[in-house]
């Protein structure tokens, strides 16, 4: 990948803040371009290496949400993701167990480590959503939820005094579950999507996509694209932060053939030509989830885990993050978030529909 | 890699969830993975956006000139970076930074080398180390600043805070000089520093091991804090722990090549014999080298960024009056201050606009009362010129009834004397006939 380097800052920035009368401290010019390799090895490639080392060292954090009306098969699909048990499904469909009256949002932390790298791990689930009969709003508050997680990092990141590593919360994916209706999206997909496009990455899937056929998937699929489209929703990875021509032409072919990926979860193994592989066992078949020619659960996989997965925290630091930070210090006049002066309480936190408790 | 692997108990920080979440667990569960999940490419993902960005490096070259800095630094990034060198005649010291791009593999450093021009060639050197503070703090200041706008963009700026700062000892072979001493004290909190000794090439072997002893019992006892090399992580704390002991390094720089057994070599050649700059028996170049840029380049930007920085942007913001906690450790929100600030802020500029609200009627009243004054001079001179003329008409008029009058008498007198003369006449005649009567009366 061949960037073009950060813009040299400019330097009268620099030189105003020196105080006059003293001779005055440098500034630096405009880098001068020596291509060192004729000349001997000086070794600042190892810096690959030791940054490797340290962030291995570190640990990461990844924070993904999923969104959808319950029975699309969410916490299957992310047990599916991890290899493991995440989310501890509603087993048994049981009346006695009530659905909850608003949108709940639990957050379950874990660890898992693979390869040296420790990644902490929380799957944030929304049960409740889009399952009473009015639900009006029922966005509102997961939009809290995800705000809420900036204004903590926001706090921390005010701070005298900081932590050498302010823990994230933040929500850096959004996993959208559409239900394979075969037709379009309904209004509250489009609502909740376009609201918290915004705020978050979204990134749409088909689920249970088992119930299409080929041809009825990527019509269904063609559909969808079109409506966001005309609908203004920008899902990840979004059109306007493509770095360069080649992620741009990377995420153009990503966006207009493979979104929104039609996936199916399993945590059941079977045995098909003599592999253990994960699926879903129907008499007129067996579903093989990490097959291509099945369903896109390995493109999903791939591509939020194995190489955007930095990048969706990158995008949510740099951006949403960012926007919401300066509208908040905006809103204030300037100043940071925090209750004012005598008991005077500030604008809460966007998006509550009730009092928040800070 | 598809082994499953198991996790200890290992617990990251604290996941304090203090939102409207509803029954999250504040333990972390840990869990095997049943297969290949595919995030050990994380690191790989973000080397790749770091290499695709570019990295920066800023080193700050501290010595007297003539010391050999620029050699130092040709020799270590094997190039020439073009300066002139200076003279000993600078009327104090000024920082002079040049930036380079450098590339190797696929990987961009922008570098910065950062010179101290004039150090320890004034005769009156108190002040010498202030320049250097001055600078240090205004990139912190610069980054502080960009941390604070509403409106930022960090992950592209171009940071120019100083990562590492050589310190170069001149190579006298007794002890640290009080110049050195002073710097280093005032540095230390704000930088990496690494000392260093110059044109060791000066100094026999013997003598270079005493004189590091006695260097680093010096800056031991004077409570100079400098660099020290990581050694947390198993891979490198071996190495940092052996080249420690070397502390500080002494170096030869050389960009010159001299033909050494079949090979060109960097070297220094004098007349009894030649000092390789790469061989580690004859100096310790390569061990700066490692240090530097090979083992701890990435350790020492973050140590920049996570204590010295951090330290500047506490005592700056303390300075400005924010504090994270009051007496009772409540949580003190950076909003209080900032609006007792603010209103402290506008409090005084109100007051200030008074102030100049009440110069400015004042100024207008004395404007007003000279006005007056003027005025009132002019009426009176208007008055007394009206007057004058006044009088001046009178008197002309006065001269001129007088005048008339003279006319007049005048005119009357010889209206008489007219008279007189034709009485005169008159009576002449008659005289004259009355005489002319006697006389001929007297005739008869």
């Amino acid at each position: 990948m061949s960037k073009g380097l950060p813009e040299t800052r400019t330097d009268a920035a620099m030189s105003e803040l020196v105080p006059e009368p003293r001779p005055k401290p440098a500034v630096p010019m405009k880098p001068v371009s020596i291509n060192s390799n004729l000349l001997g090895y000086i070794g600042i490639d190892t810096i690959i290496e030791q940054m490797r080392k340290k962030t291995m060292k570190t640990g990461f954090d990844f924070n993904i949400m999923v969104v959808g009306q319950s029975g699309l098969g969410k916490s299957t699909l992310v047990n599916t993701l991890f290899k493991s048990q995440v989310s501890r499904k509603a087993a048994s469909w049981n009346r006695e167990e009530k659905i909850p009256k608003t949108v709940e949002i639990k957050a379950i932390g874990h660890v898992i480590e693979e390869g040296g790298v420790k990644m902490k791990l929380t799957v944030i689930d929304t049960p409740g959503f889009g399952d009473q009969i009015n639900n009006e709003n029922c966005w509102e508050p997961i939009e809290k939820y995800i705000n809420e997680q900036y204004e903590k990092f926001l706090k921390e990141e005010v701070n005298i005094a900081r932590k050498k590593r302010i823990p994230d919360t933040r929500v850096h994916c959004c996993l959208y579950f559409i239900s394979p209706t075969g037709h379009s999206l309904r209004p509250l997909d489009l609502e909740f999507m376009k609201h918290l496009s915004k705020v978050v990455n979204i990134i749409p899937v088909i689920a249970k996509a088992d119930t299409m056929t080929l041809e009825e998937k990527s019509e269904f699929k063609q559909r969808v694209r079109k409506e966001l489209e005309v609908n203004g929703i920008e899902f990840y990875p979004q059109k306007e932060f493509d770095e360069d021509l080649e992620d741009k032409t990377e995420n153009d072919k990503i966006r207009q053939e493979s979104m929104p990926f039609a996936v199916v979860g399993s945590d059941k193994e079977y045995q098909v030509n003599g592999k253990r592989v994960l699926g879903r066992k129907t008499p007129w078949g067996i579903i093989e989830v990490e097959n291509l020619n099945h369903c896109e659960f390995a493109l999903l996989r791939d591509f939020v885990i194995r190489t955007h997965l930095q990048d969706l925290k990158e995008v949510t630091h740099n951006i949403h993050y960012e926007t919401y930070r300066a509208k908040r210090l905006n809103d204030n006049g300037g100043l940071p978030p925090g209750e004012g002066l005598l008991g005077t309480v500030l604008p809460p936190v966007p998006a509550t529909p009730c009092p928040s408790a800070e | 890699m598809s082994k499953p692997v198991f996790l200890s108990s290992h617990s990251f920080g604290d996941l304090t969830n203090e939102s409207t979440a509803s029954c999250h667990n504040e333990e972390l569960r840990n869990l095997s993975l049943s297969g290949h999940v595919g995030f050990d490419s994380l690191p790989d993902q973000l080397v790749n956006k770091s290499t695709s960005q570019g990295f920066c490096f800023n080193i700050l070259c501290v010595g007297e000139t003539g010391i050999g800095k620029s050699t130092l630094m040709d020799t270590l990034f094997n190039t020439k970076f073009e300066s002139d060198p200076a003279t000993h005649n600078e009327p104090g010291v000024r920082l002079k930074a040049r930036s380079y791009e450098l590339q190797e593999s696929n990987v961009r450093l922008k570098l910065t080398i950062v010179d101290t021009v004039g150090f320890g060639d004034q005769i009156n050197k108190d002040d010498s180390y202030k320049p250097i503070v001055e600078y240090i703090d205004a990139q912190f200041e610069a980054y502080l600043q960009e941390e604070l706008k509403i409106k930022r963009s960090l992950f592209n700026y171009h940071d120019t805070r100083i990562h590492a700062c050589l310190y170069f000892i001149a190579p006298t072979g007794h002890s640290l000089k009080s110049l050195d001493l002073v710097t280093m004290k005032k540095l230390d909190s704000k930088v990496n520093i690494i000392p260093i000794i110059a044109k060791a090439d000066t100094i026999a072997k013997n003598e270079l091991h005493k004189f590091k002893s006695k260097i680093m019992s010096e800056l031991v006892s004077n409570g100079v804090q400098i660099y020290q090399f990581p050694t947390d992580e198993e891979t490198v704390a071996e190495i940092n722990a052996t080249m420690s002991v070397h502390l500080p390094f002494a170096v030869v720089g050389s960009t010159e090549e001299v033909k050494i057994g079949n090979k060109m070599a960097k070297a220094r050649q004098y007349p009894w014999g030649v000092v390789q700059v790469e061989n580690e028996s004859h100096c310790d170049f390569v061990k700066l080298r490692e240090m530097l840029i090979r083992v701890n380049m990435e350790d020492l930007r973050e140590q920049t960024h996570a204590r010295h920085y951090e330290l500047y942007r506490r005592c700056k913001l303390e300075e400005m009056g924010f504090k994270d906690t009051d007496p009772d450790s409540k949580p003190f929100s950076l909003q209080e201050t900032y609006e007792a600030k603010r209103n402290e802020f506008l409090g005084e500029l109100q007051k200030k606009e008074e102030e100049m609200r009440q110069m400015f009627v004042m100024r207008v009243k004395e404007k007003e009362a000279e006005l007056k004054e003027a005025e009132k001079e002019l009426h009176e001179k208007f008055d007394l010129l009206k007057r004058t003329h006044q009088e001046e008409k009178k008197k002309v008029e006065d001269k001129k009834k007088e005048l008339e009058d003279e006319v007049n008498n005048f005119q009357k007198k010889k209206a008489a004397t007219q008279l007189l003369q034709s009485q005169a006449q008159q009576s002449g005649a008659q005289q004259t006939k009355k005489d002319k009567d006697k006389k001929n009366a007297s005739f008869t």
